[in-house]
């Protein structure tokens, strides 16, 4: 194992990307995502990266080339965040049931308007349901770790979907935090070339991306939501790899200090880090409180997140996109969702916080939970509480 | 002119049908022909991106296609990008010797929808990255033809069509027709072409010519649609000649910058036919006076004299 090093998080990713050995990267520069690329196109400049650096004209393009390239077989990274990844929504449509093994980066960042360049998850929750595989990450080592995860979990031919790992923008994108890499030939062990099982190539002929008509049009969606959920065996067994090579050991749901813990923080992202320290600092004051932090979003992991929260009495769900015009927050709907069926449910409570990158110092984590308590004590839950709005 | 060759004809070209019988298109497509005729001439070492629209409805409705080259389909907008795309897979597998080297032209395909409108941006994109063994069809039926003929940019003036309609206030399209050809040739590419499946001669060797380059090349061929112009079907070959012959979609090709008028139609010496033998019987420009029939070609003369001012330069 190599030395820890300080590194810019988004630096990391693009060594990670350097280490898959990528055969194309398409991108289109946008803010918070710029680093990773711009990293990239030094490395492949500079000849210790041998890949095609398609410098595209629209994030459409992008993901466009990448559908492209991907069929072509040829391993292909791309990054991207808020308008971007809304402009490459249409094709992300189109890629993922074409079992197209793309890896994607994405530095989240709000959609305007009004237009902001800071962080919440607004960009990624409008495509939440676009058929990819999407991993949240709360720290710059573990982007690094997820970022080559990714390639493998995709080109698995149990898989062979494309994955989003989630990167909460400037908060984690621009900060220099300490890591430890892994050297090529671990990479190399751990990450086989892509082997596709069709291509472009005038060799051997396909059609990809045929029209269908309404009698088969369901079939195929089925097709793409089997794979999609079984793919959550292949992501547990290829972190479980993944942590006997590295010592770091990833799961779908993690529990931090839950063993006596009435009440839970559920995290997503970078407050997982945060909720770690607000755990911490609460139980110092008496609180037992805990943490559950969702790392796999797509596909959901039902079961494992019943059997993580169904323990506790309260669970306060914190996160960062607010669903206008909806009941709660996507997270707590989804947990809301996966619990119906169940007898006796803990209460929920769910906060929308941190739009737009909007600090939320660990003493804000202070306030929702007396307000969530409270309001549990006097049975006036409200469905979400958008946090901290000034009045 | 083609009667020259219909002798020789079977031996002039190639005799594998990369786009198999079968499809799906209307009668009397030219469209379809002129993809016939593009994969003749391609042969069979290319991969194929195609956009939404005519031919990618006619030709792959699952569980078939009538490709018997690779060809994939996206959207509607990106099939310049998707062929960037590939063009790049190939060439970075082929650096790493992943897959065996050989010589693979990466061609993007779409109607004028999907090239003068849509995705120009993507084709802006694709062609002022220079890609080799790179190359862009549009095929031209100058109108959505597939979602129900509505107006595009690339659908001429005074042309009625289901969003530009002719009555009382309106003579149909009221803009002219949008000149892609010039535009791609304003990328300083090697080869930009246009052609028609009327001179299926003329657009095969259009086509070598392209491939021969290199690339980029951008290839605007004609694409005669019975039902969008309101013309008996198997008059599609008289219309696409007569579009040539009065000038209305002169056969040009752009060779490093340099314009030439091409082959056999239409030389100078030649006088060209007015534009009412072209439009007259096509339902599309049924509803035009006498004034507006004028008009158009008084835009004709304008554009074709541009034009050959341009061959001379």
């Amino acid at each position: 194992m190599t030395n820890r090093i300080g590194m810019e998080v988004s630096l990391m990713v693009s060594e990670a990307v350097k280490l898959a050995n990528v055969d194309v990267i398409a991108a289109y520069p946008i803010t918070p995502q710029t680093h990773i690329v711009e990293h990239l196109s030094e490395l492949v400049a500079d000849g210790e990266l041998d890949a095609e650096y398609i410098c595209v004209e629209s994030e459409h393009s992008a993901m466009s080339a990448c559908a492209g390239s991907s069929a072509a077989g040829a391993r292909t990274y791309t990054a991207t965040a808020s308008q971007g990844l809304q402009l490459m929504s249409e094709i992300l449509y189109a890629v993922a049931p074409m079992r197209l093994p793309v890896v994607m980066t994405v530095a989240n960042r709000t959609v305007s308007a009004p237009l902001t360049i800071w962080n919440d998850h607004s960009d990624i929750m409008a495509n939440r349901d676009c058929g990819w595989i999407m991993i949240f990450v709360e720290n710059g080592q573990e982007d690094f770790d997820q970022t080559i995860c990714a390639f493998r979990i995709a080109e698995d031919r149990r898989v062979l979907l494309p994955v989003i790992v989630n990167m909460d923008g400037f908060i984690l994108s621009h900060v220099i935090e300490p890591f430890e890499p892994v050297d090529q030939k671990t990479v190399d062990s751990f990450l086989p070339p892509f082997d596709p099982i069709y291509t472009m190539h005038p060799d051997r002929p396909v059609t990809m991306g045929a029209f269908t008509m309404p009698e088969i049009f369901t079939e195929t969606k089925m097709a793409h939501d089997v794979a999609l959920r079984e793919s959550e065996a292949v992501i547990k067994e290829v972190w479980e790899e993944w942590g006997k090579l590295t010592g770091r050991h990833y799961t779908a749901v993690e529990e931090y200090m839950t063993d006596d813990a009435a009440t839970v923080f559920v995290t997503i992202g970078s407050f997982s880090e945060l909720g770690m320290e607000v755990v911490d600092a609460m139980r110092q004051k008496g609180v037992k409180v805990g943490l559950v932090k969702i790392r796999l979003f797509r596909p959901f992991p039902t079961e494992d997140i019943l059997s993580a929260l169904t323990k506790f009495k309260n669970v306060l769900v914190i996160e960062r996109f607010l669903a206008l015009g909806g009941v709660c927050g996507p997270l707590a709907e989804q947990i809301k969702a996966a619990m119906y069926k169940l007898k006796d449910t803990p209460n929920i409570v769910d906060f929308v916080c941190g739009l737009s990158g909007r600090d939320v110092p660990p003493e804000e984590f202070f306030g929702m939970y007396e307000t969530a308590i409270n309001a549990i004590k006097d049975g006036t839950v409200k469905e979400f509480y958008l946090w901290g709005v000034r009045e | 002119m083609i009667d020259r060759y219909r002798v020789y004809a079977p031996n002039l070209t190639n005799q594998k049908e990369n786009f198999a019988e079968g499809h799906r298109a209307c009668q009397g497509c030219a469209e379809a022909l002129a993809v016939r005729h593009v994969l003749k001439a391609l042969g069979d070492d290319i991969v194929i991106a195609n956009a939404t629209g005519c031919m990618e409805i006619v030709s792959s409705p699952l569980p078939l296609t009538s490709w018997n080259v690779p060809w994939i389909h996206v959207a509607f907008e990106n099939a310049a990008a998707v062929a960037s795309g590939m063009n790049a897979g190939l060439k970075a597998l082929m650096r790493k010797g992943r897959i065996p080297k050989k010589r693979i032209i990466s061609v993007g395909m779409a109607g004028d929808g999907g090239t003068s409108d849509i995705g120009l941006q993507a084709l802006s994109g694709a062609l002022e990255r220079q890609h080799k063994d790179f190359m862009y069809v549009c095929f031209d039926n100058e109108a959505y033809m597939n979602t129900g003929i509505q107006r595009s940019s690339s659908t001429p003036f005074g042309a009625a069509t289901t969003t530009s309609p002719s009555g009382s206030k309106s003579i149909g399209q009221a803009t002219w027709k949008k000149n892609m050809s010039r535009i791609a040739a304003a990328h300083n590419i090697p080869y930009v072409a246009t052609a028609c499946s009327s001179y299926p001669f003329d657009l095969q060797e259009k086509v070598k010519k392209a491939v021969a380059l290199g690339g980029p090349s951008y290839i605007h061929v004609l694409s005669v649609c019975p039902t969008g112009w309101r013309i008996p079907s198997h008059l599609a070959i008289k219309y696409g000649r007569l579009a040539v012959a009065t000038g209305v979609f002169p056969l040009y090709e752009v060779v490093h910058g340099k314009y030439r008028m091409t082959a056999h139609i239409d030389e100078k010496s030649e006088k060209r036919r007015p534009v009412v033998d072209y439009m007259k019987g096509q339902g599309r420009y049924r509803h035009l006076s006498e004034e507006h029939i004028e008009e158009i070609q008084k835009r004709v003369d304008k554009e074709y004299e541009e034009l050959v001012k341009l061959t001379e330069l």
